[in-house]
């Protein structure tokens, strides 16, 4: 393989681990959203350029799922969700923005420190694109668990697929990769649907201990 | 696939995808849950036709000892579930809980969540698993929402986010898996079929499957219920409709540990990988002991046997973590037990929140005296679940205990200890629930006994007698297991 079309894959992966971290600190809804779809955006010429050098025709497919689903179809969806709920304002953060951060440049140096060695059979192309997939699945986690809103954790929930996405197109000749990329896009799509159906605002933030309770049935 | 058997394993699988479609389309209540009994019927009546023959693996399905155990049991309960629901759905639609509309969306998500389960546990292929097993957790979500009360939607939400979030984490084993496979194997389906994993994986790359052992164990443990991951576990079963709570107790968490079990038959085949022994062995254990304390405060019923669920899950994955002839054989054996004695508590405790008209366990006294036969089956239940003898799982606790005694006497203890703890929980509560003067409706319940009798009958004829042709095929399953 040509030295071009690996730097071509690393640069697009490492863009998504740098989509990754610009979710991290959007502190508005509406940016938060459109930061997403640059994200899914990322992923879909990713997935494209690996489907192009792989000659792997399928993963096209995976590649438009990407870029309809979840660079238009979704976010759209989103804007709409956040108008109707009326929770466009501004995003209250668990954790200061600073130490999501830094917590996230950890995360991204532990899964190159573990993806790296091991990953060393796996082929040059596979490797790096392993170490920034799992990056970026954990600042998905990073992401789930420093936001109190619904919308937010969905988002986070969304950039760890496009993670999984990347590393399973990486994984070259993986069958059923396309089988899994519709089964995702069906869960995420069934997620957005509860959301609005359910008017969903936030989940789990009260932090008055009798409401909670009250919830749970655990009332003595 | 040879031709009869082929045929019986496609069955399994296209009953309920065929019948749920049909009850998508149905209107009617009464036909619909009948429909829903005899489609489960007949896919339980299939699945031990699998027993007597079962076809040649192919690429996607496979049908060996291991899973055969799972698949029978995975239908019967199934089956018994749905006659239970026919009963408990006709009274929640008679006081208004559900509307038609949504009574045949539920219809068709069980046999939706019937097929996933089934093609969980008969695909050979791992993503193909891992695509089932997502499906039988979508539909139960799903399924945990439908009253749409604010806890229940809370409920749903949180098993979903941790679910996806689980299932995410599996996806990236499963890739590592394929990695490590495709050094050896080649690219393509064969790298991910399951039956020539085991054979070739000897010659893996330990440290890839390590790491992938590590994701899958997280992922599918969280589907399992292992603490700390089992967060989602007693909202689920607390808020959905009982019937649904009984097969997730019975039968799904069985599923995500059938998973667990496939890829720990992979790590052992290879000499230089990580035992995945210990790591087992620790999350079971806190499982057990975290959940035996638990059990003390609850107030809600349904969350009580919740937590219990997460005990029994504790025990089975500490057995199967021990390994060995004997504990994987209890293990296997207890798995089974707890599915069956578990959705028979939940199918007595599904008609006592409906006569009682709460779930709370402060308002629900005296049930031998009021109700007779759902008092004392609760009483059975939970004797059979605390593992007081003669039921199966006394027999069960006490071959993992002693069987662990003999190699780690330091985790016997420990075992022993929170067995001993839950033991106290439940009689504890059992005493003011079956016992003393009755409180609230007395108005006899309009259930069906016989699912809870044959779970009864077979769970005490475990403890008592076991058919020596049975331990001779859980022995070899066992064995599978290493």
């Amino acid at each position: 393989m040509d030295q071009l079309a690996l730097d071509v894959a690393h640069l697009l992966a490492g863009g998504l681990v740098l989509a990754s971290f610009m979710l991290l600190y959007q502190d508005r809804m509406t940016g938060l959203i459109n930061t997403f779809a640059l994200h899914a955006l990322v992923v879909s010429f990713s997935v494209a350029w690996q489907a192009y050098i792989q000659q792997a025709p399928h993963l096209y497919i995976t590649a438009a799922i990407a870029l309809i689903v979840k660079a238009l179809v979704i976010p759209l969806a989103l804007h709409r969700i956040i108008v109707r709920l009326d929770i466009h304002r501004t995003i209250e953060p668990v954790v200061g923005i600073g130490q999501t951060m830094l917590a996230g440049i950890g995360l991204v140096a532990l899964s190159v420190m573990v993806m790296l060695p091991i990953t060393a059979q796996a082929g040059t192309l596979a490797r790096e694109d392993l170490a920034f997939a799992l990056s970026v699945i954990l600042l998905g986690l990073l992401m789930m668990i420093s936001r109190r809103n619904a919308v937010s954790q969905v988002i986070g929930f969304m950039s760890i697929e496009n993670g999984l996405i990347l590393a399973a197109t990486g994984a070259k000749g993986m069958p059923l990769v396309v089988e899994i990329s519709v089964a995702f896009s069906i869960l995420i799509a069934l997620i957005v649907i509860g959301i609005f159906l359910f008017r969903i605002r936030e989940r789990f933030e009260t932090v008055d201990i009798h409401v909670l309770h009250e919830h749970r049935g655990e009332q003595p | 696939m040879s031709e009869p058997a082929g045929f019986v394993v496609a069955a399994v699988l296209a009953i309920p995808a065929l019948s749920a479609a049909l009850l998508a389309l149905l209107p009617d209540d009464r036909t619909s849950a009948r429909l829903n009994a005899v489609a489960s019927f007949l896919t339980f009546l299939c699945a031990v036709a699998l027993l007597a023959e079962r076809p040649s693996p192919g690429p996607f399905l496979i049908v060996d000892d291991l899973n055969v155990a799972f698949i029978v049991l995975s239908t019967f309960v199934g089956f018994t579930t749905s006659v239970f629901s026919a009963s408990y759905i006709a009274h929640e639609l008679e006081i208004g809980r559900l509307t038609h509309a949504y009574l045949r969306f539920y219809h068709a998500m069980y046999q939706v969540l019937m097929f996933g389960m089934n093609l969980a546990l008969l695909s050979n292929n791992v993503g193909l698993m891992w695509v089932a097993v997502e499906l039988a957790t979508l539909t139960t979500v799903l399924m945990v929402g439908i009253y749409r009360t604010p806890a229940a939607l809370e409920a749903a939400w949180k098993y979903f986010l941790l679910g996806s979030v689980g299932i995410a984490l599996a996806l990236f084993g499963t890739i590592l898996v394929y990695l490590a496979a495709r050094a050896v194997v080649g690219e393509g389906l064969d790298a991910m079929a399951w039956s020539v994993l085991v054979e070739r994986a000897a010659d893996f790359d330990p440290a890839l499957l390590n790491l992938s052992f590590v994701f899958l164990l997280l992922g599918y443990g969280t589907k399992v219920g292992l603490v700390p991951l089992h967060a989602w576990l007693p909202d689920a079963h607390a808020e959905g409709p009982t019937p649904i709570s009984a097969v997730l107790s019975g039968l799904l968490l069985n599923v995500a540990l059938f998973a667990v079990l496939r890829f720990k038959i992979v790590m052992s085949a290879n000499p230089g990988a990580l035992a995945p022994g210990p790591l087992m062995v620790a999350l079971g254990l806190l499982s057990v002991l975290f959940a035996s304390f638990m059990l003390y405060r609850r107030q809600d019923i349904k969350r009580m046997f919740a937590y219990s669920s997460i005990e029994h899950m504790g025990i089975v994955t500490f057995a199967f973590g021990m390994g060995g002839a004997l504990a994987n054989f209890a293990g296997l054996l207890h798995m089974t037990l707890h599915s069956l004695t578990k959705s028979a508590i939940f199918y007595c405790v599904g008609h006592i929140a409906q006569v009682k008209g709460t779930q709370r366990m402060a308002d629900i006294r005296g049930l031998t005296v009021s109700h007779p036969v759902l008092g004392w089956g609760l009483v059975l239940g939970v004797v059979a679940i605390a593992g007081i003898p003669p039921m199966g799982i006394f027999m069960t606790e006490f071959l993992i205990v002693t069987s662990t005694f003999a190699r780690q006497p330091v985790l016997a203890v420990l075992l022993g200890l929170s067995l001993l703890v839950a033991l106290g929980a439940l009689l504890a509560r059992l005493n003011g629930l079956a016992f003393g003067d009755p409180h609230g409706s007395r108005e006899p319940a309009k259930a069906s006994f016989v699912p809870v009798a044959i779970h009864f009958a077979l769970v005490l004829a475990a403890g008592i007698w076991l058919p020596s042709t049975f331990v001779a095929w859980f022995q070899h399953v066992a064995a599978l297991l290493r």
